[in-house]
């Protein structure tokens, strides 16, 4: 007969709720999660306070002068100073409501856009309108007209966050229509155009940024007859757009991809012209599924943007090169670099967070 | 009257010919403004500008280069720069991309949150701004060559760069190299063995010692015998300034710190993707089989997470080094700065030399999309489209 013999009852386990609880579980469940645990927090003891120190506790935040600024952190009013210098270049000082009415209109809009829902009825020839004089609205206002008794303003006045904006709303808008039709000629039964399209696809992918903008700067009045002229920036939106118009064409063949096939086929044999098909019926459903990497394609451009300082022209981020250039104000590249770096990063983290939703909205597998 | 529009065939051609017409147009329009405009203002043209003496003197080279060296010349310390900056970058943003997608997996909460702000942060953050800023950074941070950190008094960091031992091979080094390829021959011998014992008999040896004898003992043995044909050439003070070693300018660091960092946090994303796409039953199914954990993770779970992985990170590799180009901002000698910015400015042939540069970028990425090729068609999943 066998004798049992009771075990040793296992110790009560560890609290799992509470702080304590918390700790155990996410921070020290192993050995090798300790060190790791340590490790960060020594990470973050080295890093955090010395930049908070800089940035906020020692920062001057009142000082009129630079000799005012304690010389070991920051000196925020340097970038209170130049505040116009960063969003609005030289543009002149009388000729700021231009721009900021601009924003207001195009705010507005984009309200109209987002309860476009309440007028249901005519809500696509609304917005449509609107797309098709918002951008002369915008060239008016930032350009001027004489004939409108607006001021013309040339563009090497232009600048800052501004000119940023400018830069990357256009060669999103331009791109878009030539990237559709790059997207389908790559698409296409026909070889010839096939051929052009990647050719020109693959073309321009292969290249950096920086040498298209080096080519439009120098060599695209060499191509034209002699007295048409390029203005500066022009030249750069020319190369901007001709780089965008790839990106987003691959994107929108992604999204030609992923339209079923029996679409194709429905269109088809509804008796629908080759036209008709792409405008009703696979367009409307690629564009749907291509929107978040649309999305993502102008974040991509919202950043590259950055690079048409190096042919001369004054985006934000060379302002901040630029602003430290003032006697006055010497050795304080680091503030607006940080500055530059932390209003981008706000815009592009609110648009990558946009994208994110638009793509939980417009995903319909379930 | 366009009845014949409605023919499928006749549109077909019609388009095509419209179209290479409209394209045929357009090149035409531009080669002959070209021509025109290049005899208008008296632009030079052709090839011959690459023999001409340079004229300028670069810092940063590889190879033998002095002023008197041609534009040709020129050219090829900026390729080198570039492909330099572009190796080291892929490399270290390789292995900071892995750490950091290992990371956000981790269930230790403070690490995965770390890598997760590491990645918000640097991922929205354009490349030549932050290229931009450390390389302010550096000039703000790192001392006066006379105050220099110094590390075992080998290794030298300040204001003009890091300063690093210089290899010197002698020519007896060859055979150490002949000896690494013999011992690396000598353990493929040495795994087919084994693996061809272990099929027939299922007992499995250890192994790792015999390649550890002819990977690093046959070489290490051969150098020793030969007498040690390996110096290193120290950097040393001189005046205000070091001299020899091999030296990377701040210009350099700034570059491949601001590169590797952003690139990182893509490979990261992409590593993480790859994890994520392995279903957890195939853990369970590999240990079910009896696999154990190291097993498991060797021929079931990375071979499906690297084949989602490795085709984004090639191509981070390419945006690495089309975003190296960079360069120009900070001076740095790459093939932009040197070859399309100084020659370009002192010859001033945009054409010919903005072609060149195109070309490089060109053939770099054709590569780099072949080696994309080879690797995905080595990685597809095997007897589906056989």
């Amino acid at each position: 007969m066998s004798i049992f013999t009771l075990k040793k009852p296992k110790p009560a386990p560890q609290a799992k709720t509470g702080i304590l609880g918390w700790l155990t579980k996410h921070l020290f469940s192993s050995k090798i999660n300790t060190v790791l645990s340590l490790l960060a927090l020594y990470l973050l003891y080295v890093i955090l306070p010395p930049l908070i120190d800089w940035m906020i506790i020692s920062a001057d935040f009142s000082a009129k002068t630079n000799a005012e600024c304690t010389r070991e952190a920051a000196c925020w009013s340097y970038i209170g100073e130049k505040m116009n210098l960063f969003m609005y270049g030289l543009y002149p000082l009388e000729a700021h409501w231009r721009p900021n009415l601009l924003l207001v209109i195009t705010l507005l809009i984009a309200l109209i856009v987002r309860f476009s829902y309440l007028f249901k009825s005519f809500k696509y020839k609304v917005i449509l309108s609107l797309f098709a004089v918002y951008p002369l609205i915008a060239f008016f206002l930032l350009y001027g007209n004489d004939f409108l008794g607006i001021t013309i303003i040339e563009t090497n006045k232009w600048g800052g966050l501004m000119l940023t904006i400018v830069v990357a709303s256009v060669g999103i808008v331009a791109s878009f229509p030539i990237g559709i039709f790059l997207a389908l000629g790559r698409q296409s039964k026909m070889k010839a155009i096939q051929f052009l399209s990647v050719t020109y696809i693959e073309l321009i992918r292969g290249i950096p940024l920086i040498t298209i903008l080096f080519m439009v700067a120098v060599m695209l009045p060499l191509f034209f007859a002699e007295g048409i002229e390029f203005d500066k920036l022009l030249r750069a939106l020319i190369g901007i757009t001709m780089f965008q118009t790839v990106y987003i064409a691959e994107v929108i063949r992604g999204g030609l991809q992923a339209v079923p096939r029996g679409q194709h086929e429905a269109a088809d044999a509804s008796g629908l012209s080759f036209t008709q098909k792409m405008v009703f019926i696979i367009l409307p459903q690629a564009l749907k599924i291509s929107i978040p990497n649309i999305v993502g394609s102008f974040i991509a451009l919202f950043k590259d943007t950055t690079l048409v300082l190096i042919i001369g022209i004054f985006d934000m981020l060379a302002i901040a090169g630029l602003a430290t250039s003032d006697t006055d104000w010497l050795g304080r590249k680091t503030e607006g670099l940080v500055f530059v770096a932390m209003v981008t990063w706000v815009l592009l983290y609110l648009m990558s967070h946009y994208s994110k939703t638009l793509e939980k909205r417009f995903n319909t597998e379930h | 009257m366009f009845d014949f529009l409605s023919n499928n065939k006749i549109r077909f051609i019609l388009f095509q010919v419209v179209a290479v017409l409209i394209v045929a147009y357009v090149a035409y329009y531009a080669i002959s403004n070209l021509n025109y405009n290049i005899e208008r203002l008296g632009i030079r043209s052709g090839f011959d500008f690459l023999g001409i003496r340079a004229g300028f003197e670069i810092n940063e080279r590889l190879i033998a280069y002095t002023v008197d060296s041609s534009n040709l010349d020129a050219f090829y310390v900026g390729l080198i720069n570039t492909i330099v900056v572009s190796v080291i970058g892929i490399i270290f943003a390789t292995i900071l991309g892995l750490i950091i997608g290992v990371a956000r997996l981790s269930s230790n909460y403070l690490i995965s949150k770390l890598a997760e702000v590491y990645v918000e942060i640097f991922r929205n953050l354009p490349i030549l701004l932050q290229i931009l800023f450390w390389y302010n950074l550096l000039l703000i941070v790192l001392p006066s060559p006379r105050n220099s950190f110094d590390f075992f008094d080998k290794v030298f960091l300040n204001l003009r760069g890091v300063y690093l031992p210089k290899p010197i091979f002698e020519s007896d080094f060859s055979w150490v190299l002949i000896a690494f390829f013999l011992g690396a021959f000598l353990s493929f011998l040495i795994k087919r063995f084994f693996s061809k014992k272990h099929d027939e008999t299922g007992i499995k040896q250890r192994t790792w010692h015999y390649y550890l004898l002819s990977l690093l003992g046959l070489p290490l043995g051969v150098y020793w015998l030969l007498g040690s044909p390996l110096h290193f050439d120290y950097p040393s003070l001189q005046g205000f300034n070091f001299d020899g070693g091999l030296s990377f300018s701040p210009e350099f660091l700034a570059l491949v710190l601001a590169l590797s960092i952003y690139t990182a946090t893509y490979i990261s994303e992409a590593i993480r993707a790859g994890i994520e796409s392995v279903d957890n039953g195939q853990k369970e199914a590999g240990l079910a089989m009896g696999l154990t954990q190291t097993q498991t993770l060797k021929f079931v779970l990375l071979p499906q997470a690297l084949r989602v992985a490795i085709p984004p990170i090639i191509n981070q590799y390419l945006n690495l080094t089309k975003n190296s180009s960079l360069a120009a901002a900070i001076g740095y000698s790459d093939l932009v700065g040197v070859f399309s910015g100084t020659v370009l400015n002192q010859v001033g042939q945009a054409i010919e030399i903005i072609l060149m540069t195109m070309a490089v970028y060109l053939t770099l990425s054709l590569l780099i999309s072949l080696g994309l090729n080879f690797v995905n068609h080595k990685m597809r999943i095997k007897g589906l489209n056989e």
